[in-house]
C-alpha cells in the first residue's frame, strides 16, 4: 500500500531539489553588493516608524478560529459524501441535521458580528 | 480591542498609487485607518519665489510646471491674471481667445484622461489606464503641434497664444473631439455598470455639501457634493459664458459621483471643443499691444525697429503698473487662483498661486479616517491631486 | 524484478516529464499572459527575446538568476529562506494526482497517465493547498516589512476563507463520482460533466480557484497599488522566482483541478485524451487572464464578506441540495 506512494516521495524530491537548487544557483552566480540602505525594509523611502513585530488587529485570528471549526466540520462531510448513496435517505436526515447545527452556528457567529470588517 | 496596537505605516513618497511624492502617515487598525496625517513638500520648487526674480514672460514656463496634467490651464489662468494687471483683458483678439477656451477644454480632457487612467490602476483595473492612455497621447500629439512640447506646452502667452494653429490641425481637432464620446462610453463599458467597481466606488470617501464648502473644495469634486459652481459660468473668461454647456452635478458626494462628474464634464469639454471649431475665423492670435506683445517675425527680420522691440520685451520685459489682482479660472482640478502683486517693476513683486490640488487634499484625512487601507488608494485617486501644484 | 526496475524507470521517466511540462507550462503562461493581456490593451508584450518574444522565459530565469539575492536585515532569516521554497513546492506536489489522459501501454504495461492516483486524490489537493497558505503567510511575517506583514496577513486569512468554499464546492463532487481518486472523478463524468449536473458547485469552485490563485479581482495579498506587491515585496532575485513560479504553476494546477473535477478531464470525442486535457487547462488560462484584464480589484472586507456570507452558505445548501436531488432521482 504505502509503495504506491513511492512517486510522490520522489517528486518531493525533485521539487525539494528544484528550489534549493535554484536559490543556490543564484546565491552563486548572482552579485552580492549588501548595504545598510538595501537591507532596510521597505517603508515609501522614508526611515522607519515603529516595527512590524506588533500585536495584530484580533479580526484576524477570528477569522482562523473559524476556519479551522468549519474546516473540521466540512472534514465531516467527505466520508459521507462517499458513501451517500449507501447510506441513503437514513445517512441524508443525518446530514442534513448535523448541517442545520453547522447553519445555527454559522448564523450564530454572523449575528454576534464577527464578519464584520468595520 | 483593548490588545490590538495601533501600526504606524508609512505610505509615500515612494509608492506607486499616492500620485507622486505624497506622504501620509497612516495609524492602522487591522486593515482601519484610525488617523491619516499628509506631508508635503517633497516636490517644492519655490515657483513662487522664483517668479520674483522673472519678468512676467518669462514666468509662463514656471507654470507650466505646476499642474504638469494640464500644463495649458496654468498658463491660461497666469496670462489672464497678467492681463488683467495691464488692463487689455478686452483686447486679445476673438482667435486667439477661442483658441484658449479650445485648448483650456483639450487640457481638462487631458487632465480628466489621466486621472481616469490612474484612478481606475489603483483601484486594479489596468486595462483602463492603457485605453485611457491611448486618447491622452492624441491630445499631446496636439499639444505638440501647436507648441512643439509634448508636456510642458508655454504655449498662451501674455495677449494671446504663442502661434497660429498649424494648418489641417483643426480638422484633427474635430475628429479627435467627436470621437471622444464614444471613448468615454468605452470607459464606462468597462466601469460604470461594474460591480466590482461600483462596489469600490459607491459610499467611499463621502465629503458632504457643507464640509465641502467648509473645506474650500472646488472643481469635479465640489460638484459631486452637490454645489453647482463653476467659474466657467458663475466668472467667465476668455467668452465661455456665449458657450453652450451642461455642468455635471451629482449629490451622492462619495467616490464614484466624481467619477461620473468627471466623465459628464469631458462630454462636455468635447462639445465645448466643436463649438470652438465652429466660430474658428482667421485672424490675429495676439494682441495689438506693442508694449507687451512681440512684434511680428517678418518686422523682426526685416526692420530694425522691429528688432529692438523684440529685443527690448525680450530682455527687459515690460512694466506694469503698481496694482494688485487676484484671477480664479476654473482648471481641470478646481479653481486655479492667481494672485499677482505689481510694484511698477518687470517682474511680479508677489505671485501667490491657489492651487487646486493643494485645497482638495485637505479633505483627505476626513475623508479617509474609519475607513480601509484600500480605500485610501481610491481616495487618493479621486481627489485628483497633483503634488507639482500642492508643493509648487 | 525486472518488472520492479522498468517500472521504476517509468516512473522516474514520467516524473521528469511530468516536472519538465510544469515548468515550461508555467514559464510559457507568464509569457501568455503578458502577450494576451498586451493585445487587450492595445500593447506588443515582449517580442525582443527571440521570434515573438518566445525566449522572453529563458531571459527571465538568467536576469532573476543574476540579481542580487538580498536576506533583509531585519528578516528571519530561516522562515525568510523557507517561505518561497513552500510556495514552490507544494505547487509542484500538487500535480502528483492530476489525470491528465486515459492509461496508456507501454512495454505490456499499463501506464497510467497520473503520478500516482491515490484513493484520497481529492484530500490530497485540499491539504496541499492548505499548505500552500504557509509560503504567503511566512513569507509576509518573515521579512518584518510592515507592507508584507499586511499582504501576509491578508494572504492567509483571504487563502483559508476561500478554501472552505472550495472544499465544500467539492463535496457534491465527490457525492456524484463516489469516490476520492480523481481518475475515477473524471470517469464518473462520461455521461454528463459535473458542470452541467451541478453548475452551481462549478461557479463556486471556480470563484475560489480564483481566490486560492490570488489573481485580480482577488489580488489583495500582492495589490501592488496598495501594499507595493504585499507578501513578497521584500524578496528579490531567485527567492521572488521562486513565489512567481509557485503562482504560474499553481495557475495550472488548478485550471486543471476545475477540468478534471466539472469539464471531464481528458474526455472527449475524435482528439487523444491528452490533447483535450490540455485545451481545457489552457482554455480555463485564458479565462484567468481575461478576467485579470477586465476586472478591477475588490476591497478586504468585500472579499471575506463574500467570501463567507455568499460562497459558504450557498456551498453548504448545495450539499444538501445535490444530497436531496440524488436521492429523488433514486427513488
Amino acid at each position: 500500500m504505502l509503495e504506491n506512494y513511492l512517486p510522490v516521495l520522489v517528486l518531493i524530491g525533485i521539487a525539494v531539489a528544484f528550489a534549493v537548487g535554484s536559490v543556490v544557483m543564484s546565491g552563486l552566480i548572482g552579485m552580492k553588493k549588501p548595504s545598510a540602505v538595501k537591507l532596510a525594509p521597505y517603508e515609501c523611502g522614508m526611515p522607519l516608524v515603529g516595527s512590524a513585530r506588533e500585536r495584530f488587529s484580533v479580526k484576524f485570528y477570528i477569522i482562523a478560529m473559524l476556519f479551522i471549526l468549519f474546516d473540521i466540520e466540512a472534514v465531516f462531510l467527505y466520508p459521507w459524501a462517499v458513501m451517500f448513496k449507501r447510506l441513503g435517505m437514513f445517512g441524508f436526515v443525518e446530514m442534513g441535521v448535523f448541517i442545520a447545527i453547522l447553519l445555527v452556528g454559522f448564523i450564530y457567529v454572523w449575528k454576534k458580528g464577527a464578519l464584520e470588517w468595520e | 480591542m483593548a490588545l490590538t496596537e495601533k501600526m504606524t505605516i508609512n505610505m509615500g513618497p515612494q509608492h506607486p498609487s499616492t500620485h507622486g511624492v505624497l506622504q501620509l502617515i497612516l495609524e492602522l487598525d487591522g486593515e482601519v485607518v484610525q488617523k491619516a496625517t499628509p506631508h508635503i513638500g517633497f516636490l517644492h520648487r519655490g515657483t513662487e519665489k522664483l517668479s520674483e526674480h522673472r519678468t512676467y514672460n518669462q514666468v509662463i514656463p514656471l507654470t507650466d510646471r505646476l499642474d504638469y496634467l494640464a500644463p495649458m490651464s496654468n498658463n491660461l489662468g497666469y496670462c489672464l491674471a497678467v492681463e488683467k494687471l495691464l488692463g487689455i483683458t478686452d483686447e486679445i483678439p476673438e482667435r486667439a481667445n477661442v483658441i484658449r477656451v479650445m485648448m483650456a477644454e483639450l487640457t481638462r480632457l487631458k487632465s480628466h484622461l489621466v486621472w481616469l487612467a490612474t484612478h481606475a490602476l489603483d483601484i486594479g483595473a489596468m486595462t483602463v489606464f492603457l485605453y485611457a492612455f491611448r486618447e491622452r497621447e492624441a491630445i499631446t500629439d496636439i499639444y505638440e503641434k501647436v507648441s512643439g512640447a509634448r508636456m510642458t506646452s508655454n504655449y498662451i502667452r501674455i495677449g494671446g497664444v504663442t502661434a497660429d494653429l498649424p494648418a489641417g490641425l483643426e480638422q484633427e481637432i474635430r475628429e479627435y473631439a467627436e470621437s471622444m464620446p464614444a471613448h468615454i462610453d468605452e470607459y464606462e463599458g468597462l466601469l460604470t455598470g461594474n460591480k466590482i467597481w461600483q462596489k469600490r466606488t459607491m459610499g467611499v470617501g463621502v465629503i458632504s455639501k457643507e464640509d465641502a464648502i467648509d473645506i474650500g473644495l472646488s472643481g469635479p469634486s465640489l460638484r459631486a457634493s452637490g454645489v453647482d459652481w463653476d467659474l466657467r459660468r458663475d466668472a467667465p473668461y476668455c467668452g465661455y459664458e456665449s458657450y453652450d454647456f451642461d455642468i455635471p452635478v451629482r449629490t451622492e458626494c462619495d467616490t464614484f459621483a466624481r467619477y461620473k462628474a468627471r466623465l459628464d464634464e469631458m462630454r462636455q469639454s468635447s462639445r465645448i471643443i466643436i463649438q470652438a471649431l465652429d466660430r474658428l475665423q482667421p485672424g490675429p492670435v495676439v494682441a495689438d499691444c506693442p508694449k507687451v506683445t512681440l512684434p511680428a517675425k517678418e518686422d523682426v527680420v526685416n526692420t530694425i525697429e522691429g528688432l529692438i522691440h523684440h529685443f527690448k520685451i525680450i530682455t527687459e520685459g515690460f512694466k506694469v503698473e503698481e496694482g494688485e489682482v487676484y484671477v480664479g479660472i476654473e482648471a481641470p482640478k478646481g479653481e486655479l487662483g492667481y494672485y499677482l502683486v505689481s510694484d511698477g517693476s518687470p517682474m511680479p513683486y508677489r505671485m501667490k498661486i491657489r492651487p487646486p490640488s493643494f485645497v482638495n487634499l485637505q479633505a483627505l484625512p476626513q475623508m479617509v479616517e474609519g475607513r480601509l487601507l484600500a480605500d485610501v488608494i481610491a481616495i487618493i485617486g479621486t481627489l485628483d491631486i497633483v503634488l507639482g501644484e500642492i508643493d509648487r | 524484478m525486472i518488472d520492479g526496475l522498468i517500472m521504476i524507470v517509468l516512473i522516474l521517466i514520467k516524473l521528469g516529464v511530468i516536472f519538465a511540462v510544469i515548468m515550461t507550462m508555467a514559464a510559457y503562461l507568464v509569457l501568455a499572459e503578458r502577450k494576451i493581456l498586451a493585445r487587450m490593451q492595445l500593447r506588443h508584450g515582449p517580442n525582443r527575446v527571440g521570434p515573438f518574444g518566445m525566449m522572453q522565459p529563458l531571459a527571465d530565469v538568467i536576469k532573476l538568476l543574476t540579481k542580487e539575492d538580498f536576506l533583509p536585515d531585519r528578516a528571519d532569516k530561516w522562515l525568510f529562506l523557507l517561505a518561497p521554497g513552500m510556495a514552490a513546492v507544494t505547487a509542484i506536489l500538487t500535480f502528483a494526482v492530476v489525470p491528465f489522459g486515459p492509461p496508456l501501454q507501454v512495454f505490456g504495461h499499463e501506464l497510467p497517465l497520473v503520478v500516482i492516483d491515490l484513493n484520497v486524490g481529492v484530500l490530497y489537493f485540499l491539504g496541499l493547498s492548505s499548505l500552500a497558505v504557509y509560503g504567503v503567510a511566512l513569507g509576509g511575517w518573515a521579512s518584518n516589512s510592515k507592507y508584507s506583514l499586511l499582504g501576509g496577513i491578508r494572504g492567509l486569512a483571504q487563502l483559508i476563507s476561500y478554501e472552505l468554499s472550495m472544499g465544500l464546492a467539492l463535496v457534491p463532487v465527490v457525492m456524484l463520482a463516489r469516490s476520492f481518486s480523481l481518475t475515477d472523478i473524471v470517469l464518473a463524468q462520461q455521461a454528463a460533466p459535473f458542470i452541467l449536473v451541478n453548475p452551481l458547485a462549478f461557479l463556486i469552485f471556480l470563484v475560489s480557484v480564483v481566490a486560492e490563485s490570488k489573481r485580480t479581482p482577488f489580488d489583495m495579498p500582492e495589490a501592488e497599488n496598495e501594499l507595493v506587491g504585499g507578501f513578497h515585496t521584500e524578496y528579490s532575485g531567485m527567492r521572488f522566482g521562486l513565489f512567481f513560479v509557485g503562482e504560474y504553476i499553481n495557475l495550472v494546477i488548478l485550471s486543471s483541478m476545475v477540468t478534471v473535477f466539472f469539464l471531464g478531464g481528458w474526455l472527449g470525442p475524435l482528439l487523444p485524451g491528452v490533447i483535450w486535457f490540455g485545451v481545457k487547462v489552457l482554455a480555463l488560462c485564458f479565462f484567468f487572464i481575461w478576467v485579470r484584464g477586465s476586472l478591477p480589484r475588490l476591497r478586504y472586507d468585500q472579499l471575506m464578506h463574500f467570501g463567507w456570507k455568499i460562497l459558504l452558505p450557498l456551498a453548504l445548501l448545495n450539499v444538501l441540495l445535490t444530497g436531496a436531488v440524488l436521492l429523488w432521482s433514486r427513488t
